[in-house]
């Protein structure tokens, strides 16, 4: 814990506010790209200390959020196969397919078991022989080395019964179709901390030159984001468009190369569908013919529907993902959509913009002194 | 050795010798008391003045957790919201719903930790009942205990003696239950073990009545859904604001480490040997000393206060000095992905 403390520092958070505004002359628009760091922005109260002139808009990095109906809808007729126990992350559980959510699913008899790593569902595998274990390997590059390790560890411990349901999406593309759009509004970004402390920084130096914007590779901490939030205002109101390292104490130039090497053996980059924004051209992981029989989408084809695309009725999650709307801006939003009943995945888990919003921002009178 | 003979069988809840096997050989022998003895019906006792009365199940698993077993919960539980209505726990009753299959010696074990606790808070199991389901239709043992108390001749435990200005005392450090039970659940291993805070509170609430009386406008034990979720239900039933600070909350360093790992709000964790109560603000630092005088770690604070802003919402001034709604939850706390 000391190793957190003294990025929520008190002291050293208002230094770097009075800072900020001390610079900040123009009106400017950040995407946070990751999930982690919308939770931990509206969880600590950040948004609300920010000069006026500094907008966050949160980004696409929520694994859950971005996760297609038709992966869920897959995952879900899974599960409800009799020789199949379907393994997942908790938050992912929740989130709701076309007509169903995994925990919907289980209510009805469906076999799923939450678990905290893929290595756990490979351990469920070998020591269940009966049962055929699948696990819905979702998730940015972060995820991604322990799910091709725990391919790599049921090959090496010669078992038949375990697959992975996979639905990886990868950082710099999503950037990349953000910054293409043509509503496009954001002037800089605070790039994914733990993403790149996996895949290094190589990938985005070209995308900062390319579309002259600011990047600044930024931890999870109110202290880290802070700090993210003022070296990427410096360099808008200094005119500048280079990537920067806040996080250092993590990310390396050339990232995890073990890692990276997992990935590489198990997975190859694919066109992937992303919830609520569609499909991005070689955005996304799947597993190479070498695995294949670790792929549950090639071992069952059977009573398992095609990923079609699929739109959520009702829900504007691309236009909430790709930062063009604020979660207020739907007219859903509260009304017809709660994390009890979300009509869409950012709705669902604490690291999705609207449901961070419902949760940690609802309006209140005027502040209080607590103590 | 595991044999058969070691094991429930339905035949244990069929009212017949196995039963009665049951009953004599273990229940009324470690549980022996007058009442009991009787092996009547239900128990026929004295009691007069203001009475409290409350029930309650235990449905936890693993049954077993650092720091106590479900057998500890059955008995502190019902003790304690006996204690939130400021009364004087008395006597207990005890059911028991066995799955086929479960294991007699750890129903031993899980009696014996009964009697102790039941010893520790000073009340008696009056009566009770044991039924067994099919394997496969529970899940080893489920309890239910309600608990029977006279109240504190001075309390006045009502949430509608709440009013601005009280002040918010937690008695010791959040999240140490659910935690610990998180980490046997999901066999996580951290380097030294958490351990379940299960414990009676009712005698700590005794003192403070004695000492403060109708200064003590309300208590609630945060078990389920934690402090954030009992402060929200006291939020929209009086209609008022809960201001808290997140720097006055304790929380053991380990517990906390442990929450930052799954990615859970301590906020949110059960607790089980832990109170919340609101108080005149006059007396909050005295409530506090006695508190403190009352337990070796001396962890009570003061966390917040009810103001008239924001009513129906709990307000929480973040440890960087940000501010942010704690709301209700709406669902089970999940691990998130990364």
């Amino acid at each position: 814990m000391k190793y957190l403390n003294e990025y929520r520092d008190a002291s050293v958070v208002k230094k770097l506010l009075s800072e900020l505004g001390s610079i900040v002359t123009k009106p400017w628009m950040l995407m946070e790209v990751c999930g982690g760091q919308t939770h931990s922005l509206v969880k600590n109260g950040v948004l609300n200390m920010l000069p006026d002139k500094i907008t966050m808009v949160h980004g696409p990095g929520c694994p859950v959020c971005v996760t297609p109906v038709s992966m869920i809808d897959q995952a879900v007729a899974l599960s409800k196969r009799n020789d199949v126990l379907l393994c997942s992350f908790g938050d992912m559980v929740r989130v709701p397919g076309s007509s169903k959510s995994l925990m919907q699913a289980r209510s009805e008899g469906g076999h799923l078991q939450i678990v905290y790593s893929p290595l756990d569902a490979v351990k469920l595998a070998a020591d269940n022989p009966q049962k055929e274990v699948v696990f819905f390997a979702v998730g940015f590059e972060t995820t991604a080395p322990a799910n091709a390790l725990a391919v790599l560890q049921a090959a090496k411990l010669g078992l038949s019964n375990f697959s992975i349901l996979v639905s990886h999406v990868l950082v710099p593309p999503a950037m990349e179709a953000i910054l293409d759009d043509r509503f496009n509004t954001i002037h800089g970004f605070l790039g994914a901390g733990h993403v790149c402390s996996v895949m290094g920084m190589q990938e985005y130096h070209p995308l900062a030159a390319k579309y002259k914007v600011p990047i600044v590779i930024t931890g999870f901490e109110p202290v880290d984001l802070l700090q993210g939030i003022l070296m990427a205002v410096r360099q808008l109101e200094a005119g500048n468009a280079t990537l920067e390292n806040q996080y250092a104490r993590v990310v390396r130039e050339t990232g995890n190369l073990e890692a990276q090497a997992v990935i590489q053996e198990v997975f190859e980059v694919a066109d992937r569908e992303w919830r609520g924004i569609g499909i991005i051209p070689q955005s996304g992981y799947k597993v190479r013919e070498k695995y294949r029989q670790y792929d549950a989408e090639q071992k069952y084809t059977e009573g398992i529907a095609p990923s079609l695309p699929h739109a959520d009725v009702g829900c504007i999650a691309g236009e909430i993902l790709r930062g063009i709307k604020k979660p207020a801006q739907c007219p859903h939003f509260r009304k017809t959509c709660t994390p009890l009943n979300p009509l869409g995945a950012p709705m669902v888990s604490t690291e999705g913009a609207c449901a961070a919003y419902y949760h940690f921002s609802q309006a209140y009178e005027s502040a209080v002194s607590p103590i | 050795m595991d044999t058969p003979s070691e094991r429930f069988t339905l035949a244990h809840g069929s009212g017949g010798e196995l039963s009665n096997q049951l009953l004599e050989g273990s229940v009324f022998k470690l549980l022996h008391n007058e009442f009991l003895q009787k092996r009547h019906d239900g128990a026929v006792f004295e009691l007069s003045g203001r009475l409290a009365f409350t029930t309650d199940s235990y449905v936890v698993s693993p049954l077993f957790f650092p720091g106590g077993n479900i057998g500890d919960l059955a008995v502190n539980g019902t003790v304690n919201d006996l204690a939130m209505c400021g009364a004087i726990p008395k006597y207990l009753s005890l059911s028991f719903i066995l799955e086929e299959g479960f294991s007699k010696e750890e129903f031993t074990t899980i009696l014996s930790t009964i009697r102790k606790a039941a010893d520790a808070a000073g009340v008696l199991v009056v009566t009770g009942d044991t039924k067994v389901v099919e394997r496969g239709k529970g899940d080893k043992l489920f309890i239910n205990t309600s608990g029977i108390g006279k109240v504190h001749p001075k309390a006045a435990i009502d949430a509608d003696n709440i009013k601005i200005g009280d002040k918010i005392i937690i008695s010791g450090p959040v999240a140490s239950h659910g935690m610990a039970i998180m980490s046997v659940r999901q066999g996580l291993e951290f380097e030294s073990q958490i351990e379940s805070d299960t414990v009676c509170v009712h005698k700590q609430v005794l003192e403070l009545l004695d000492e403060f009386g109708t200064d003590i406008h309300f208590l609630r034990d945060p078990t389920r859904g934690g402090v954030a979720t009992v402060l929200n239900e006291l939020a929209r039933q009086t209609q008022l604001g809960m201001a808290i600070a997140e720097q006055q909350i304790p929380v053991d360093a380990q517990v906390q480490a442990a929450c930052e790992m799954l990615g859970l709000d301590p906020l949110y964790v059960a607790n089980e040997g832990i109170f919340i109560a609101l108080v005149d603000a006059g007396v909050s630092e005295n409530v506090l000393k006695t508190l403190h005088k009352a337990t070796s770690k001396q962890l009570a604070a003061i966390i917040g206060t009810v103001v008239a802003e924001h009513p129906g919402q709990v307000v929480m001034q973040t440890e960087i000095g940000g501010r942010r709604v704690v709301p209700m939850p709406s669902g089970e706390q999940l691990p998130r992905i990364c």
